[in-house]
């Protein structure tokens, strides 16, 4: 498969990257590891006059921990995530995330900054950096600005970010306790059939912070306020815990497609939404 | 649209042509370059066929512009082994079967290779793990997880008798 013909650009620095994006407007399109561009452009449903690759860009590179705080660069790939020891300290969710992406070819260069930029509902960090409570930190034209995760997604491929703005990092704090990432798949490699990221906290016997977000069962991902909400305070019995996935699954809205269908991903996410707050709950 | 001068190394060897951005790196290394060890099995990201290591990492070569590649250092299966000089890969892969048609079998050296430089000592549950990304249409695996192990032994006893 060919795609459309374009104009490879390779700047070296943030401001000739945006300058590019300024110059040729609606044309322009940056790329970051390609593993989700490249094929909706062999497939010819992504035509681009100018391609901004951000490779050579040495600022979008990096994870810097400081305390609780995480700051991840744009062009940080999954398997650079992986590997990263102080980060899996910090934050293992997100290894154990990075982990169920993909495959190991495409692990070694997408990154996470196009993996939350490019708002298919498909991809497993939308819900996880909403979990977390992170924000997206985007420069453009007219300086910089942070969006929060949770308002950041409005519609498949629709995000906040604005055409000419590049997103540099991503900032979340640590969120300690327990953690995990449940994904359902067809097979290994695949995008989300259903996926829940749960993070929680415990104070003596009882839940004192739980946050619950949903990849692939909507247009968007989800973080389900309620379901946090139902767990907080109790001992995350098998009451509580039900109780929460009955208000994770008021806040989706799944839809049939090869996948199966509705009814089928509403029972997927019931079983992941489950199995992940089990999972946190015993290793808070 | 504009053709590039694209400067990579492949094989140990400086390579310079001029190319259309948009030309894929797995057509380049097999149409421009003669190198046809990268095959084309999905042509969407999935088999890993198309498997080289460009700058240390395996890469689906389906999936990277000839731009994005520029600069890159890049290894195929032809640099790996030769008739007459198999690779220690390549012999345990004739060993142990690991291949009946051979299809995919460039694309799994070529990820074994870079695979056991990040895991010299891998569990078979790794191999599969990391092998992920490539599949095979004809051995059931079992025989491609065998050769891999198998090389591993080897490699790491003959890095043991060296120190
Ligand atoms: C076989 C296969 C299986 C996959 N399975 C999964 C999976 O299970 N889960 C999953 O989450 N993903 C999956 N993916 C997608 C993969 O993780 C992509 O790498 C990822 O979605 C995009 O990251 P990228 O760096 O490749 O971005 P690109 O493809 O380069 O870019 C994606 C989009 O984001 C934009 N963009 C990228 N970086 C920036 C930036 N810094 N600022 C502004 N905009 C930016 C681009 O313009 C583009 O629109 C799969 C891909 C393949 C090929
Ligand atoms: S041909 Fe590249 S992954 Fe199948
Ligand atoms: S040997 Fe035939 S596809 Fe693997």
């Amino acid at each position: 498969m060919i795609p459309a013909a374009f104009e490879y650009h390779r700047p070296t620095d943030l401001q000739a990257a945006l300058a590019t994006l300024q110059e040729f407007g609606d044309e322009a399109r940056v790329i970051a590891g390609g593993h989700s561009l490249v094929p909706m452009m062999k497939l010819r449903m992504a035509t681009i006059g100018h391609l901004v690759d951000l490779r050579a860009i040495a600022d979008l590179k990096g994870i810097r921990i400081d305390g609780a705080a995480v700051r991840i660069g744009a062009m940080v790939t999954q398997q650079e995530l992986i590997a990263d020891a102080a980060l899996a300290r910090a934050a293992p969710i997100l290894r154990e995330t990075a982990l169920q992406i993909a495959d190991p070819q495409v692990r070694a260069v997408g990154t996470i900054g196009g993996n939350v930029a490019n708002g298919d509902p498909g991809n497993d960090m939308p819900a996880l950096m909403q979990c977390l409570d992170a924000s997206f930190s985007l420069v453009g034209p007219n300086g910089s600005r942070a969006v929060k995760a949770r308002e950041f997604y409005e519609a498949a491929y629709v995000t906040a970010r604005e055409d000419d703005e590049i997103l540099v990092a991503i900032d979340f704090a640590a969120p300690g306790g327990g953690y995990a990432y449940e994904k359902q798949k067809r097979k290994i490699g695949d995008y989300a059939t259903a996926a829940a990221a749960v993070t929680i906290r415990k104070d003596g016997t009882a839940c004192s912070a739980a946050s619950v977000a949903m990849t692939n069962l909507s247009d968007v991902p989800v973080w389900s306020k309620a379901a946090g909400d139902a767990l907080v305070g109790s001992a995350c019995g098998p009451a509580d815990v039900g109780r929460a996935v009955a208000a994770a699954l008021a806040d989706i809205a799944p839809t049939a497609d090869n996948r199966g269908p509705a009814e089928f991903k509403r029972h997927a996410a019931g079983v992941v939404i489950r199995r992940a707050i089990e999972r946190a709950w015993s290793r808070a | 649209m504009a053709k590039m001068q694209l400067r990579l190394t492949v094989n140990g060897e400086a390579a310079e042509l001029l190319v259309e951005p948009r030309e894929l790196l797995v057509y380049v290394l097999r149409e421009r370059l003669g190198l046809t060890g990268p095959h084309v099995g999905c042509d969407t990201s999935h088999c890993g066929a198309c498997t080289v290591d460009m700058d240390g990492r395996s890469v689906k070569s389906c999936t990277v512009f000839a731009a994005q590649a520029d600069g890159a250092d890049v290894t195929t299966i032809e640099g790996l082994g030769a008739p007459g000089g198999l690779s220690v890969l390549q012999q345990a892969f004739r060993e142990h079967h690991g291949l009946q048609c051979g299809f995919c079998t460039p694309g799994m050296i070529t990820r074994a290779h870079r695979f056991l430089q990040e895991n010299p000592n891998p569990s078979e549950e790794e191999v599969r793990f990391g092998m992920a990304g490539n599949l095979c249409r004809c051995t059931g695996y079992q025989n491609i997880v065998k050769a891999i192990m198998a090389a591993a032994a080897e490699l790491n006893a003959v890095r043991e008798a060296a120190e």
